[in-house]
């Protein structure tokens, strides 16, 4: 399978002298034609510069990046066949729906009567049919972002590049969206690049995703991989809300003296355990409790489910869990 | 000891807050009357007269102003020699306008794309600074830079470019002897002396427009070229109008310039002093007043027509 994208050794610097910034800290990464891959960290990680790069609006200090295996260095964005999804979405105020989608369309010469036909069809697919009269101003957040879905994926790209698309959407749209966005990527076969803050919406829509920190990639694999083997204290403290032991609780609760991850829906109470500590704090999640308990520094939440009995603040607990569930890690 | 529910009053400014809280009508009101009464007795009620003044005419045997309505003093505007000024002031105005567009576009692109911080404080310094000081000093300096002994005919004598100041001072209508008297030294000092006025609006539109758009606009496939007739000049299209209302206006009233420099040549602004001043013809002066007005609402309902405002 050739790959979509591929960062060789990829740097970018802002600024010179000892005020410089490094975005981007000497990336390699490879996405594969027809994935849906997430770029996922927080905020500050370099994710949305490696988006910019591909799409052109950064140029890379050091390091190649190809796309369907051609150099882009000197590509500006007008000439890559890539198309962005912004995260303000960028719709042109002054035109209606109809001229937004057909804006590609019409920058390569097409005529009025095919590219609105075309831009018809691409508002139909995105649920949006007899919308392309209004104006941009006239439409609620989740229109526009199917507005600016349209218009980007109209011009069939080879690349979609999405930039942190659902963070403007509140929760029930998001969530509504993120089933959308899986299954146009599938329907359509093109490659998804998109970037988030948010574990969840990577892990549940991506094929595969990196986790980026402080301009490097920490971890690349699938969302499996990455819930269950996090490489780095980082990654098992980013990715969802896991437990991060350090090396004497490891050892305490019979691994080596490493640090390690347990997922807190991995671990039970017990009225004795490897583990013991004191309850501090009790978090109703509706499915199940969140506790959690402290022994020595270290925080420890187990997740109750509910119907079982939950111990008072205060009180001793120990954790049980099956040895298996303790990961650990390659790296701190 | 508990704290009470309600703090203890303090004396007036409580008092007064507390009234403008029940009545919050009643602040607005008070806020507004003297803007309002200001605008509309002085401003609106001087222009209201002016517009009533056009429509008596002046008795040719007393020259008194005879107080009843007529449209003679407005045909009197058709006269060719009146017409003459009117079309001149005009084309003047239009081309001040379009040159100080075309110069001040990529000044306020700079300044709204590019300058952060220290630069930004330059670039309006260095657009203000010109209004700062007296506009007769600045049009009587122009007049000594432009005259025939002036700075420019010494610059182009020492560069040996004087064959090219004479083919541009040998152009009909718009040359003549020297650049102080052509129209070609009056659009000079026109345009100088208004860009600001242009530049700042233009910055202001260019400033709301969001990085984000251009981007969207080149991820798209469209050139520098499509992105700027496409997205860049109408979303900032507003701040242009805005821009060259004031450059049109400014021009089409002033009356100092065509009197310094240039070719003597009558302009709406003289013919409005001399008519009010020595020859007392208060209506013709009424009614060339509202030449530009006119001229103003007219542009403004083309420019709504053409979607101008659509971006606001």
């Amino acid at each position: 399978m050739t790959a979509a994208v591929e960062f060789q050794s990829v740097s970018r610097q802002f600024g010179t002298g000892p005020g410089a910034v490094r975005a981007v800290d000497a990336v390699d990464l490879t996405i594969a034609e027809g994935s849906f891959f997430a770029m996922l960290g927080p905020s500050g990680s370099g994710k949305t510069t490696c988006l910019r790069l591909i799409s052109g609006f950064e140029q890379p200090s050091s390091g190649t990046i190809r796309i369907f295996g051609q150099d882009v260095s000197t590509i500006p964005p007008n000439r890559r066949n890539v198309n962005t999804v912004f995260q303000d979405y960028a719709l042109f105020p002054h035109m209606n729906v109809r001229d937004n989608v057909a804006y590609g369309l019409r920058v390569k010469g097409m005529g009025r009567a095919q590219r609105h036909a075309k831009a018809e069809e691409m508002l139909a697919l995105v649920q949006l049919p007899d919308y392309g009269d209004r104006k941009p101003g006239q439409l609620s957040g989740g229109q526009r972002q199917r507005v600016a879905l349209a218009r980007a994926l109209v011009n069939e790209p080879r690349v979609l590049l999405l930039d942190e698309p659902l963070g403007a959407l509140d929760l029930k749209l998001r969530e509504a969206m993120q089933d959308e966005l899986k299954a146009l990527q599938q329907r359509l076969g093109i490659t998804f690049v998109f970037v988030t803050h948010d574990q969840h919406e990577a892990l549940s829509m991506a094929d595969s995703l990196a986790v980026f920190n402080q301009g490097r990639i920490a971890q690349i694999g699938t969302p499996a991989e990455i819930y269950d083997r996090p490489r780095t204290r980082f990654v098992a403290d980013f990715v969802g809300s896991s437990n991060v032991l350090p090396p004497a609780v490891t050892q305490a609760m019979g691994g080596p003296a490493r640090w390690a991850s347990l997922r807190p829906e991995h671990t039970r109470l017990a009225a004795t355990g490897p583990l013991s500590g004191t309850v501090t704090a009790l978090r109703y999640l509706g499915a199940a409790t969140r506790v959690v308990m402290k022994t020595g520094d270290t925080e420890i939440a187990a997740l109750v489910p509910a119907g079982h009995p939950l111990p008072e603040p205060g009180h001793s607990t120990a954790i049980a869990f099956d040895p298996k569930d303790l990961h650990v890690m390659e790296d701190e | 000891m508990t704290a009470p529910a309600i703090l203890p009053e303090r004396g007036l400014a409580d008092r007064l807050t507390a009234f403008f809280w029940r009545h919050p009508k009643t602040f607005l009101a008070l806020l507004l009357t003297p803007p309002l009464l200001w605008l509309g007795v002085v401003y609106l009620g001087s222009l209201f007269t002016l517009l009533l003044q056009s429509f008596y005419s002046i008795d040719e045997f007393s020259g008194m102003v005879k107080p009843e309505f007529t449209l003679k003093t407005y045909a009197e505007l058709l006269r060719p020699s009146n017409f003459d000024v009117i079309l001149r002031t005009l084309l003047m105005s239009a081309a001040v306008t379009l040159g100080c567009a075309v110069l001040a576009f990529p000044i306020a692109y700079y300044a709204a794309r590019f300058a952060r911080g220290r630069w930004k404080a330059v670039f309006y310094l260095g657009i203000m600074l010109p209004l700062w000081s007296s506009y007769l000093v600045k049009v009587y300096a122009w007049k000594l830079i432009l005259a025939k002994e002036g700075i420019i005919t010494w610059a182009s004598e020492a560069t040996h470019t004087t064959a090219i100041l004479n083919a541009v001072l040998a152009l009909p209508v718009i040359g003549g002897n020297s650049l102080s008297t052509s129209y070609i030294g009056m659009f000079l000092v026109f345009v100088y002396v208004w860009i600001p006025y242009m530049i700042l609006p233009m910055q202001a539109a260019l400033e709301r427009v969001p990085t984000s758009m251009l981007e969207a606009s080149q991820d798209l496939g469209a050139s520098r070229s499509q992105t700027f007739r496409t997205v860049i000049l109408p979303l900032a299209l507003p701040g242009v109008i805005a821009g060259s209302i004031f450059t049109f206006s400014l021009t089409m009233g002033d009356y100092i310039i065509p009197q310094i420099v240039g070719n003597s040549a009558n302009f709406i602004g003289m013919a409005v002093y001399q008519l009010q001043g020595t020859a007392g013809n208060i209506p013709l002066a009424a009614a060339f007043s509202m030449v530009p007005i006119v001229i103003m609402l007219i542009y403004l309902s083309l420019a709504k027509r053409a979607g101008a405002f659509d971006a606001l």
